[in-house]
């Protein structure tokens, strides 16, 4: 059972020393959610293979059991093979309680930054406003120029409020293993900027309580016209850089050999992963593992005709020769079972197809059952026979029945019906009247596997591994090759450079396209 | 160098193809030129050319090859070959087949000095009956 797997890797791991403290919370943050899926609703968690049907440990698993069942199984949350003794127990939940501000580590990027942010906003206010509070008598009056800079300043406050309200203030969709380095050094630059006028006001105008307070509010608008200049860097760092294509990322799928193109810009590694990851959920069908494997019988047959009998006392030299014998001589034989392999996969291929024809026939006809309901109709068709009026929903549970054998037969054929419930289809169904759409659209969903995107429910975060030989914050650069790993599948990513072009021009006079009939040619010898 | 065209060669009755002609052999040695052995004549027609379009052959479904242009006092014209003839045979090599590139490689081998080739034109026919003298021909 899946369920055991996941914890029996998970005590495993937690009988382990800790050697730090930081990747153990987050390796227990991200296991820890299996239990725990309804308290914290939108983290990262860690699921099962996103095909198959989710299973909650908390709901009961004891509704597909008999009643007997509380009689001889001891444990009562998930089971493991080996199973956790009681110190174990006490010492997660213990660490449990004292992780839970797990939430820190995701927000505190943002909240450091919101807090910089605020004071460098404040800041040039704060330089206006303290000499105005602390010895307003002693200052010079000073009037237009000023005025004008209190304008110029407020524009530039405003403009600076609003650019990073749409820049920054937008909520991550991923948590990345490292820090991201443009953004550290950027926070770094700000404070150590804000600091530095900060100090020179301090010593400067507060001490010697200036009395030029033209030069105050000047110095106040340099303030705002450098954090423009450090936005507009920042926009160029994050944003901008990695909008041109310099690379050519390969990533394929391991479990099935799915493979796309991407060009990105330049990236570092856990950035262009999780780049990756956004359009492997809209790009790549989804993964069905029940479509894999060759149908045993083709891979047995060859195991099974060729015996092997051991005569003497076994030791270790002994049993590799003779397993290399073996393989050696299976390579010679002839192998035969392509064949079965070609016919059999012929005969999968038609059986489909027959259904497949008749899932579409069944459901136009479904189809033209129903018709939308014009209201200038009533008077005419009323005093004859009263039509029943329908919603959507029961429109569909009307046209479901006579497709519903077809299309689980169909579903059946290519192994999709775990991925769509009767609930699916006729909700499905129901969103297709509603929009008026044609049986052909109403079965793009099941004849083709759409995207992943299609079949997950976004309430849930995923859980994926970068794996990587050189520091994720590196850049990318050519050659490089990192993997995402999920539970039972990858993505390798190999990265090439996209080659340098040499455009060269070449100019055509539109009155130089001249012809002659060439049929007879002439060759002088 | 060249040799005269032997008069007993004029006039002499071939068979290609179930036909009767009149063909003349010519002998063309190659004149060397630089790198190039050239023959001093153009050549036209061939299998895989429009033969509507060929002005010296009469029958306009004919695709043989033809002489087209000769270069004044070239190898060819010195050994007697004259615009508008057919070729028939070059060196043995049948040229009433051929595509226009291979004849002209037939032509143009570099290992060969001399080249002969078989011939027909229109006009032998009105030199045979002149030779033959008072003999009408049926």
């Amino acid at each position: 059972m899946d369920n055991e797997s996941t914890y029996s890797g998970y005590s495993y791991k937690s009988s382990h020393s800790r050697t730090s403290r930081k990747n153990r919370e987050r390796r227990d943050r991200h296991r820890l959610k299996n239990r725990d899926g309804s308290i914290r609703g939108d983290k990262s968690v860690m699921i099962q293979a996103p095909g198959e049907p989710l299973l909650d440990p908390e709901s009961t698993v004891a509704d597909d059991r008999d009643d007997n069942w509380g009689e001889t199984t001891t444990v009562v949350t998930g089971t493991s093979v080996d199973s956790i003794s009681n110190e174990d127990l006490t010492r997660i939940s213990k660490d449990l309680e004292d992780s839970l501000p797990l939430d820190c580590r995701r927000y505190i990027s943002p909240v450091l930054g919101a807090i910089l942010g605020l004071i460098s906003v404040i800041t040039p206010l704060a330089f206006l406003a303290l000499p105005q509070l602390l010895w307003r008598d002693t200052l010079d009056p000073c009037g237009t120029p000023c005025e004008g800079l209190y304008i110029s300043l407020a524009f530039k406050l405003l403009i600076l409020l609003i650019s990073t309200w749409a820049l920054f203030l937008r909520p991550s969709r991923a948590t990345l293993p490292r820090f991201f380095v443009f953004r550290c050094l950027l926070l770094a630059l700000v404070f150590l900027f804000v600091a530095s006028y900060w100090l020179f006001y301090g010593v400067r105008v507060l001490e010697p309580r200036e009395t030029d307070y033209r030069g105050i509010v000047g110095y106040a608008a340099s303030l705002v016209d450098a954090l423009l200049f450090i936005q507009y860097l920042a926009l160029v760092l994050l944003e901008v850089r990695h909008l041109r294509p310099a690379f050519c990322l390969k990533v394929v799928r391991t479990a099935d050999g799915v493979s796309r193109f991407y060009n990105v810009g330049h990236l570092s590694i856990q950035r262009a992963g999780v780049w990756v990851l956004d359009q492997y959920y809209s790009d790549f069908p989804v993964y069905n593992p029940a479509l894999l494997n060759l149908p045993k019988s083709i891979l047995t047959k060859k195991m099974s005709s060729f015996k092997v009998y051991n005569l003497e006392e076994e030791n270790t030299n002994n049993s590799t020769g003779q397993s290399r014998a073996m393989i050696a001589a299976a390579a010679r034989r002839r192998d035969n079972s392509h064949n079965e392999y070609y016919y059999e996969e012929a005969e999968v291929e038609r059986r489909l197809r027959k259904r497949r024809a008749r899932l579409v026939v069944a459901v136009e006809e479904a189809f033209t059952h129903i018709k939308r309901h014009q209201d200038d109709d009533t008077p005419t068709s009323s005093p004859k026979h009263p039509r029943e009026v329908m919603d959507p929903r029961e429109a569909a549970q009307a046209i479901f029945a006579p497709m519903a054998r077809a299309m689980q037969k169909y579903l059946r054929a290519t192994r999709q019906q775990s991925y769509h419930t009767m609930e699916s289809i006729i909700n499905h169904l129901q969103f297709c009247i509603t929009h008026n759409m044609t049986p052909k659209a109403f079965l793009e969903r099941y004849l083709s596997p759409g995207p992943t995107l299609q079949y997950l429910d976004n309430n849930r975060g995923r859980q994926w591994t970068l794996v990587s030989e050189e520091p994720v914050t590196a850049s990318l650069r050519q050659g490089q090759v990192f993997s995402l790993k999920r539970l039972d599948f990858a993505l390798v990513v190999k990265v090439m450079p996209l080659p340098f072009l040499r455009l060269a021009e070449e100019f055509i006079d539109p009155k130089s396209h001249k012809f002659v009939m060439k049929l007879q040619s002439e060759t002088s010898v | 160098m060249s040799e005269q065209p032997s008069n007993d060669s004029v006039g002499q009755r071939c068979q290609i193809t179930r036909e009767d002609f009149i063909c003349q052999r010519i002998e063309i040695q190659k004149l060397r030129e630089g790198e190039n052995l050239i023959l001093g004549f153009s050549i036209g027609g061939g299998i895989d050319q429009d033969p509507g379009q060929n002005p010296f052959s009469e029958d306009k479904s004919d695709k043989g090859i033809y002489v087209t242009r000769i270069t004044p006092g070239g190898p060819a014209e010195v050994a007697g070959l004259r615009i508008g003839d057919k070729i028939m045979q070059v060196n043995g090599w049948d040229m009433t087949m051929v595509t226009h590139d291979q004849a002209r490689k037939k032509l143009t081998k570099k290992r060969e000095d001399v080249v002969r080739l078989l011939i027909t034109r229109k006009s032998l026919e009105e030199a045979v009956k002149h030779s033959k003298g008072s003999h009408p021909r049926q």
